[in-house]
């Protein structure tokens, strides 16, 4: 009791704090630079990266996004909102977006939760652990296309094993025809492919667990389960954290490479996320506007999306 | 694609070798081709360079069709286009529509001082590739026209003959089932079930003469309601076992053929010369079905595969080069050479006299059906189409394809999406020119 009306007494004083705080670290900064260009000199690679590759595409795509535009560039008509107008009411959009945040979920929360299952489960080995965690991360170093191709002949109709074993429980599986059974093999491989990632990070965060704490945590707690629960998991928070916004970003962007080459050039009636759907209309179909206007959308979604993480997800997290 | 890589990047330090000894001017052919026809383009590139010493010729794979194509567009957007582009069937409205992208093939080779005889390339390519005016834009190269292939011994074991109608196939497919074999495959049935169920049957395919005539208020006729029949009893026969169907992905429908368990399968001619290596069992060919019902029906297919362009914007020792390859390439020798190598259709009437002499066709008759079946009567809907961002109308065609076999769609409905999602593309098309 006494603590708690304490921490609300002194609460006025220490939201101050940081501020009085930051004042004095100011000039400890500006003294590792003499001069005020330095920090810019050594931005500048980075910066310039982000910008040739970042701001002047984006700049590119928004304007582009207002016009309807021949390929070869001979002429362009200016014609406001229509390019998005014309994907955000067409039902063929409706579709592909409903897919991507599906695909997006389950590939996130299959990819963190197996990664985290088996980091602890490594962390747990004691004979044989360096293989056992090499033989778990080897496969982080497929290429998203290898690995889509890899994928594809596992589930091919012909002569794909899973299709075999499938089979064996009734299971007719047609990926390639199927759109249901098309987007379980995509989303296995797509799980398949990042669970390494997840698990070196996983990892790591356990076995930045100090001892002592494991320690106090076994005498005070003998179920494992609440043990992990209570300490480990919050522990392996700003982990988790990082981890689920790269997750997102793959499942939205990096799976692209798996998905084209598993679709064999043929989106057809097969789930496929925007991203794809992005560059099939730019790219194969040669519209332009409408595909920068989706891509902005995109971009929206995902700037969006990120804010609401870091506000208020974040703010429950604690960094050590 | 390791080895592809390494065989352009062989054949590019060849040509650059051999070229900067005798200082010859450059030009580069950018095409969409792998695997055999790949290396026979390479064969060409390498004896047009050895023929002449004034041009070298570079030519490079940039994937599938779709790919060069796009490649092609961005190299032209940034003023580094190819001397040559290769361009599909389904992207000709795409660059012709674009006049100052390219060079009509016609004037680049009068420019350079040669004669040029419409009358000298066979009827099925004169009109695809031409202006309103009958003008050759594009070059035809690889030609081919989609046909049936039979396996012979399952013909042999069901005792019938294959069908040149869609009523003899009904007849004769049980009998194939009850063989052991899946009487029917189709690769790519955009091609083989949309596009050429209009040029065999002679039913008109879009507005405005099939897109020729304008790009203004062009509306695609993809509720004709023969097509729709034709689609009815696709899935009835897909549903009786009659109709094998493996998704959109062209090889995933060829292989059951090639491993014999397939009797019939629809392909391209150009399928022929990578058959004769993979196909487990004797097979042949034939015309592809029409329906003997519909009158005026078993027209001539459209041509499909894929044309050169002279694109713009180089100087005029390059325009030389490439007209002179142009020759080259239309010369009987060459056409003949790439004939019988790939499958594809000799170009000219001259190559295919040239073939028939030399006793192709007795060895290979396969290799004749595709250019007999371009040469059949023609009628008024059997020139040609011309649709602006046919590509993707091609991918929405695809997915409802392929919704009609999974059972998630009904055929009617399947085509009234394409039509209402194809016209407004067609209308954007018009769009983007306007």
């Amino acid at each position: 009791m006494a603590e708690i009306s304490d921490t609300s007494v002194i609460g006025g004083r220490f939201r101050r704090k940081p501020r009085a705080a930051a004042a004095p670290a100011e000039p400890a900064k500006r003294v590792q630079f003499d001069r005020p260009l330095l920090p810019w000199v050594f931005l500048a690679p980075q910066l310039l990266v982000v910008a040739i590759f970042f701001y002047w595409p984006s700049v590119q795509a928004v304007t582009s996004s207002f016009y309807i535009e021949d390929p070869f560039g001979f002429g362009a008509t200016f014609v406001g909102l229509e390019n998005y107008a014309d994907a955000l009411t067409s039902s063929e959009y409706h579709r592909v977006a409903r897919f991507t945040a599906i695909f997006t979920v389950a590939v996130t929360a299959l990819s963190l939760g197996l990664g985290l299952l088996l980091a602890v489960k490594a962390d747990a080995v004691i004979r044989g652990a360096s293989s056992y965690k090499t033989l778990l991360i080897a496969v982080y170093a497929i290429a998203p296309p290898v690995a889509g191709l890899i994928g594809m002949m596992f589930f091919d109709m012909h002569i794909g094993p899973f299709v075999t074993a499938a089979s064996w429980v009734g299971w007719d599986m047609q990926v390639g025809i199927d759109y249901f059974d098309t987007a379980f093999a995509m989303i296995a491989v797509a799980v398949w492919k990042q669970i390494p990632y997840n698990f070196i990070f996983f990892l790591s965060g356990l076995q930045s667990v100090p001892v002592p704490v494991r320690e106090a945590a076994v005498i005070d707690c003998r179920s494992g389960w609440r043990r992990f629960r209570t300490v480990t998991l919050p522990l392996l928070a700003p982990t988790a954290f990082f981890l689920l916004i790269i997750n997102i970003t793959y499942a939205l962007f990096d799976t692209f490479g798996i998905i084209d080459v598993m679709l064999k050039d043929k989106p057809a009636n097969n789930p496929v996320t925007l991203v794809y759907k992005v560059y099939n209309d730019g790219f194969r179909g040669n519209d332009i506007g409408g595909s920068s206007a989706q891509s902005v959308i995109l971009m929206a979604v995902v700037f969006a999306l990120t804010l609401v993480q870091f506000r208020f997800l974040e703010k429950r997290i604690h960094y050590s | 694609m390791i080895r592809k890589a390494t065989v352009s990047a062989i054949a590019l330090i060849a040509t650059l070798a051999s070229a900067t000894a005798d200082d010859a001017t450059q030009i580069q052919w950018w095409h969409g081709m792998g695997g055999k026809n790949q290396e026979v383009i390479n064969e060409i590139s390498k004896r047009f360079n050895a023929a002449q010493s004034a041009c070298a010729l570079t030519p490079v794979s940039k994937g599938t069709y779709e790919e060069a194509l796009a490649s092609g567009i961005a190299a032209f957007r940034s003023g580094e286009q190819p001397n040559i582009l290769q361009v599909f069937d389904a992207g000709a409205a795409t660059i012709m529509n674009a006049p100052g992208a390219t060079i009509p093939a016609e004037d680049l080779i009068k420019n350079a001082g040669y004669d040029f005889d419409r009358e000298a390339f066979i009827n099925g390519v004169r009109y695809f590739y031409a202006d309103a005016d009958g003008k050759f834009v594009g070059m035809p190269f690889n030609s081919s026209a989609p046909i049936m292939y039979t396996n012979t011994e399952a013909f042999e074991k069901a005792g019938v003959a294959p069908p040149e109608t869609w009523e003899e196939f009904e007849e004769i497919a049980p009998k194939l089932k009850e063989a052991g074999y899946i009487p029917m495959t189709a690769s790519q049935l955009t091609w083989m079930f949309f596009e050429n169920f209009f040029s065999r049957n002679n039913i008109q395919m879009a507005t405005n003469g099939n897109g020729y005539d304008s790009v203004e208020g062009t509306e695609i006729n993809a509720t004709d309601p023969n097509l729709v029949m034709m689609f009815e009893k696709l899935k009835e026969w897909h549903d009786e076992g009659l109709f094998g169907f493996y998704g959109a992905g062209w090889s995933d429908n060829q292989a059951p053929f090639e491993q014999n368990k397939v009797a019939m399968w629809i392909g391209s001619s150009g399928s022929f010369g990578g058959l004769q290596q993979t196909a487990e069992m004797p097979f042949s060919a034939t015309f592809l079905p029409y329906w003997d019902g519909i009158e005026g029906a078993g027209t001539n297919s459209f041509i499909g595969g894929a044309a050169l362009y002279a694109m713009a914007g180089h100087d005029e020792a390059q325009d030389k080069c490439t007209a002179d390859f142009f020759q080259f390439l239309t010369s009987p020798d060459v056409q003949v050479f790439w004939h019988e190598e790939t499958g594809y259709v000799p170009i000219t009437n001259a190559a295919y006299e040239q073939a028939k002499a030399e006793g192709w066709y007795e060895q290979k008759p396969v290799a004749e059906v595709g250019i007999q079946q371009l040469s059949l009567p023609g009628g008024e809907w059997s020139k040609g189409y011309r649709l602006g961002f046919y590509p993707q109308i091609r991918s929405v065609e695809e997915r409802e394809f392929n919704r009609i076999f999974s059972g998630e769609t009904s055929v009617q409905d399947a085509f009234e999406t394409i039509k209402e999602e194809g016209d407004a593309l067609l209308a954007r098309f018009a769009k983007t020119s306007g």
